[in-house]
């Protein structure tokens, strides 16, 4: 009877086994959520950051590239240091900061490494390597830096930083992480997506501590890193330093194209600054620097500073009046009648009143230009005429962005008759009496350098232009440059029209506006010069403008200079402008005097009358009142948009 | 049969060494993976790993196996008493003298190497219960007798209690499966299994839910009642038995809460709800499960687990080496693994049936029983079945003092069973 029990027993045996193969069933066979949660655990993606694409001008010559660094870092665990004031002076940190940093490292985790110190140089690194030895839990990697052998073009190649929280929350795909790096501003951020290349994957095995140990599956599912691309400009890189020597000790821009192909080969923002401050480990301390500085070095003046274009803008008037048919090359007009004033003797043709940037000439032009359309009410004919003109100035690319390959190109104004209704408020409540100003590109006309860079280009081109661009090609010359790059704009003004102006800048350099050194020998300048008006605002000082090409026949080069604060244009922007053409086509600098001359003016207003203008006190009440609408001081041109219009009396053109 | 005496070769039971020797190096080979790293590659006889100690383990277990084997089987019978006389002197020893790991003493530490009494307390208890039972007239029946057994079992539990072992203490209860077969009255574990049934059922549900499923219960149960069983009798010790289970529901709650100390009550309520806190208490849980889950039907193959060897399970090699089993060699593994077992046992309860004496046979269930436990115990920690109670499974968990008590416990009765062999042969 007893017996029988080992029945009972053999099958509570039997029963738990059967149990625990179905409970083994469900949780190795049909449940497959613990195989996902066993990956997650234990296989970790290690991203490999490639070797970012390098950065020449036209001419192979290197502008960035990367030197190798070391980045530190810690495993706080491991660390123990017993003496912590020498070893932050051996790091170059205050105590606080070697605090702060340990917290985070420590929040983070105590075993897994975290960053200490980003971009040890090899200097550094050689002074520390010795001494570190002593100090457990402290791990170089092995790294990269941007490197700008040049030492110019800061703004325009932008740098290379620790991605923004903002950007890192942007992004469509989630690409980067906290931590990595990623262009910004210019070219850099620009082409980030052919810099960077592409990223390596590794799949590897950790243990429970984060520990790696070794590849997963012998590296079956590993992809490799791929360098970023070279990004090739069409930047000339010895123009464009000697162009930085001319500009020291003045703001403003210089650029020159190719008009040929819209390469842009010179870039100049001024003042300007090196650009390997902004790629050290000291990154903060000289960003913050710069911010400061009341010359705003960080503005990229070529394509974020507007600026009234002044006379320069002569030239797309007496091109879109000659289109029109409203002028004629032989076209005379004096003094007379004109509310503007004038230093030249009057009496111009066309081609005179270039040479001599006649002011009441195109108030003349522009008035005939706004009343050509049969219309007899001069509200409505100034209407009618404006729509005109701004659709045919737009052509040449002002009033928009032009689509040049730089993240922070502005706008700018080219005013259209609804401009003019909203600040009127109503529409046919002004006519050319009180736009005129436009006509010698005052008032509400903001351009930036690269607009009028381009002009010249047009100009040059006798009609068309190709939208400025830096890049010249991807790893190749001429690879990988955007279509967008090849296309030509044409402006719509027949070729013949475009002659008896240029005939005119020719004469504007060799016997006019312009300062006789700056009609050096050889090179054939034409030019424009533009005084764009500031003095009136509260300066000493109007902007110096001056647009031109070089030589006159099949020109090469395109240049626009602006000099703030530094007077008329025939002098120091169009010397600038001469010195930089002469250099592109001769490749050396012959006109000395003129070099000497420009490197050694100073046009920078000293710097404490660039702050925020303290509020008028009540003191000086009286004097102020008398404007109603007294005008900021504008020091250093940015984007200025008016917000409304003052009858404004041009008397800016030279 | 010319080698008829022979105690070494055909008087053992070759189908036992068979199962056995198949958990040993199954054991031992897992033992080796647990422990593996892919960036050393050890050898399987490096000594300074796991698995190169464990095939030290293994062959000092010979010895002590042809030890066992050569010495006269009326050893066993005679000594009994004496056995569980200096294990219990043991046990009080190692509460004086032994080492502290984690929080336990219950460690003989010598040199690199630890021994546990509490793993060989079980084989003299089991040896004692044989000598006792084999008294002639002795009977689970009578009180006294009843008294003395639950003298010689709680006196070793209350010692390795005492050291802070709960898990090896609790593996006493698996002498109810050869108490059970020598007649202890079936209500008896029937209790048992209704009380942890409760307990179970009074950590997932509110007190109020199960009492009203114990009422409805007893409803239902009246009623399917034969009419002529319905008497007052019956109904007083029905009423009885429920009122007696509705205050174990309510004293299991006080249990847990009061008695249990904090990582005994986390074990028990993880294994309820292995979420509550899946990287403090419910970590072991968790990622035993995610190992043996990762395994899926055929494993990830011999030194392909990754959640084993990179130390996400805790004590792999130890009390988690099932989890091994499951990574590398998924459902089918595991399968084998149950497989050999349920062989194992069931070939020791049929010997033990064919015993002539009422010491082998009381012997042999004691093993079966508490290899049984351990099997149940151990692998139903590791899929989230019981709760985490650090007991080895035998034969596969790294480590001598476990390896060294099963195999003396199973070889014992092995060389009692040549005895019959042989005598059966005359």
């Amino acid at each position: 009877m007893l017996e029988n029990r080992k029945y009972v027993i053999i099958g509570v045996f039997c029963l738990m086994a059967l149990t625990y193969l179905a409970r083994l069933f469900y949780l190795q066979v049909l449940d497959d959520t613990y195989s996902l949660g066993a990956s997650k655990n234990s296989i970790k993606r290690v991203i490999e950051i490639p070797y970012r694409g390098q950065i020449y001008d036209r001419n192979n010559q290197l502008l960035v590239y990367n030197t190798p660094v070391y980045d530190l870092y810690v495993t706080p665990k491991k660390v123990n240091i017993s003496d912590t004031t020498a070893f932050c002076r051996l790091m170059d940190i205050t105590r606080s900061d070697f605090d702060s940093i340990m917290g985070l490292a420590q929040n983070y985790s105590a075993v897994k490494p975290s960053l200490f110190m980003r971009q040890l140089s090899k200097e550094d690194f050689a002074r520390i390597q010795d001494a570190l030895v002593d100090y457990q839990g402290f791990e170089p990697v092995i790294s990269s830096m941007r490197t700008y052998p040049a030492h110019t073009m800061a703004n325009a190649l932008g740098y290379v930083s620790e991605i923004s929280k903002k950007q890192l929350d942007n992004q469509d795909i989630p690409y980067y992480r906290q931590g990595d790096y990623i262009g910004h501003n210019g070219l850099e951020e620009q082409y980030e997506e052919q810099l960077r290349g592409k990223r390596g994957v590794k799949f590897v095995m950790q243990n429970v501590r984060g520990v790696n140990k070794g590849p997963w599956k012998n590296g079956e599912f590993d992809t490799l890193a791929v360098a970023g691309d070279n990004l090739i400009t069409g930047i000339d890189v010895d123009v464009q330093q000697y162009a930085d020597s001319l500009m020291k000790n003045k703001v403003g821009a210089v650029l020159a194209i190719e008009p040929a192909t819209g390469e842009i080969l010179v870039s100049v923002s001024a003042p300007t600054y090196d650009p390997n401050l902004l790629s050290s480990r000291y990154f903060s301390k000289n960003y913050r620097a710069l911010i400061k500085n009341p010359y705003k070095p960080l503005i990229n003046r070529p394509v974020m500073a507007s600026y009234r274009p002044g006379s320069t803008f002569k030239l797309i008037q007496a091109l879109i009046a000659q289109q029109q048919g409203s002028l004629l090359p032989s076209t005379v007009y004096g003094h007379a009648g004109s509310p503007m004033r004038c230093h030249c003797r009057g009496g111009n043709n066309l081609r005179g009143a270039v040479q001599n940037s006649c002011n009441p000439y195109f108030y003349y032009v522009f008035r005939k230009f706004l009343y050509f359309n049969g219309e007899h009410n001069t509200f409505k004919a100034s209407a009618i005429g404006l729509r005109q003109w701004h659709d045919m100035a737009e052509k040449f690319g002002i009033g928009a962005r032009l689509g040049v390959d730089l993240p922070s190109e502005l706008k700018g104004n080219l005013p259209t008759p609804e401009y003019y209704d909203k600040a009127y408020r109503g529409a046919l409540r002004w006519k050319f009496s009180n736009v005129y100003s436009l006509s010698i590109g005052e008032g509400e006309l903001l351009i930036s350098p690269l607009k009028l860079v381009n002009l010249a280009a047009t100009i040059a081109n006798r009609g068309w232009y190709i939208t400025p661009h830096y890049i010249k090609g991807l790893g190749k010359v001429g690879v990988g440059v955007p279509e967008e790059y090849k296309v030509r704009h044409e402006t719509g003004i027949d070729y013949k029209y475009y002659l008896p102006v240029i005939d005119g800048m020719r004469g504007a350099v060799a016997n006019g506006t312009v300062t006789p050194l700056a009609n050096i020998a050889g090179i054939d300048l034409c030019g424009k010069t533009g005084t764009s008006q500031n003095a009136k605002y509260g300066h000493k000082f109007d902007h110096s403008i001056f647009i031109g090409f070089a030589p006159m026949n099949n020109p090469k080069i395109a240049v626009a200079v602006f000099v703030e604060n530094a007077g008329w244009g025939g002098k120091a922007a169009a010397s600038v402008a001469a010195l930089v053409a002469e250099r592109y086509l001769k490749r050396k600098t012959e006109a000395k005097k003129l070099d000497e001359i420009v490197k050694a003016s100073n046009y920078l207003p000293p710097a404490n009358s660039l702050l925020t203008p303290k509020k008028p006190s009540p003191a000086k009440k009286d004097t102020t009142q008398k404007d109603p609408k007294p005008v900021q001081p504008k020091p250093l041109m940015t984007a200025i948009q008016p917000k409304a219009v003052t009858a404004t009396v041009g008397m800016g053109g030279n | 049969m010319a080698r008829r005496n022979d105690p070494f070769t055909q008087d053992i039971d070759w189908l036992t060494l068979i199962l056995y020797l198949g958990c040993i190096t199954l054991g031992w080979l897992n033992v080796y993976a647990a422990v593996y790293s892919p960036e050393e590659h050890t050898s399987l006889f490096d000594m300074s790993t796991n698995a190169g100690k464990q095939l030290m383990w293994i062959g000092t277990t010979a010895i002590l196996v042809i030890c066992i084997l050569v010495v006269n089987h009326k050893f066993f019978d005679s000594f009994a008493y004496l056995f569980y006389a200096f294990m219990i002197l043991m046990l009080l020893l190692v509460l004086v003298a032994g080492a502290n790991i984690k929080g336990s003493h219950s460690w003989f530490k010598f040199g690199g190497f630890q021994i546990q009494p509490a793993e060989f307390a079980k084989m003299a208890t089991a040896l004692a219960l044989a000598k006792y039972l084999d008294n002639p007239g002795v009977s689970l029946t009578k009180q006294k007798d009843l008294m003395y057994i639950a003298g010689i079992i709680v006196l070793p539990c209350i010692l390795i209690l005492a050291s802070n072992e709960t898990g090896s203490t609790l593996v006493f209860a698996s002498f109810t499966i050869m108490l059970y077969r020598e007649g202890l009255p079936g209500w008896i574990p029937a209790i048992g299994i209704t009380a942890a049934a409760l307990f179970v059922l009074a950590l997932i549900f509110p007190k109020l839910y199960i009492f009203a499923g114990i009422i409805l219960l007893l409803v239902l149960f009246i009623a399917l009642m034969p009419r002529y069983n319905r008497n007052l009798n019956n109904l007083l010790s029905l009423g009885v038995l429920v009122a007696g289970m509705m205050i174990f529901v309510t004293g299991v709650d006080f249990f847990v809460n009061s008695v249990l100390q904090k990582h005994q009550r986390n074990r028990i309520k993880v294994l309820v709800d292995p979420t509550i806190d899946p990287l403090g208490v419910g970590w072991n849980v968790t990622q035993a499960k995610i190992a043996i889950g990762s395994g899926r039907l055929q494993g990830k193959g011999f030194l392909e687990g990754t959640q084993t060897k990179f130390d996400f399970v805790p004590e792999q090699s130890t009390d988690f080496i099932f989890c091994t089993i499951g990574e590398e060699h998924g459902f089918i593994g595991s399968a084998v693994v149950l497989a050999l077992f349920v062989g194992l046992l069931a070939r020791i309860v049929i010997l033990a049936e064919k015993q002539r004496s009422k010491f082998a046979r009381v012997y042999g269930y004691c093993v079966a029983g508490i290899i049984f436990f351990h099997v149940m115990v151990n692998v139903g920690m590791t899929i989230g079945l019981m709760p985490v109670i650090g007991i080895p499974l035998p034969f596969f968990s790294y480590g001598g003092s476990s390896l060294w008590s099963f195999s003396i416990l199973l070889f014992i009765f092995l060389k009692l069973d040549s005895r019959r062999t042989a005598l059966s042969r005359r």
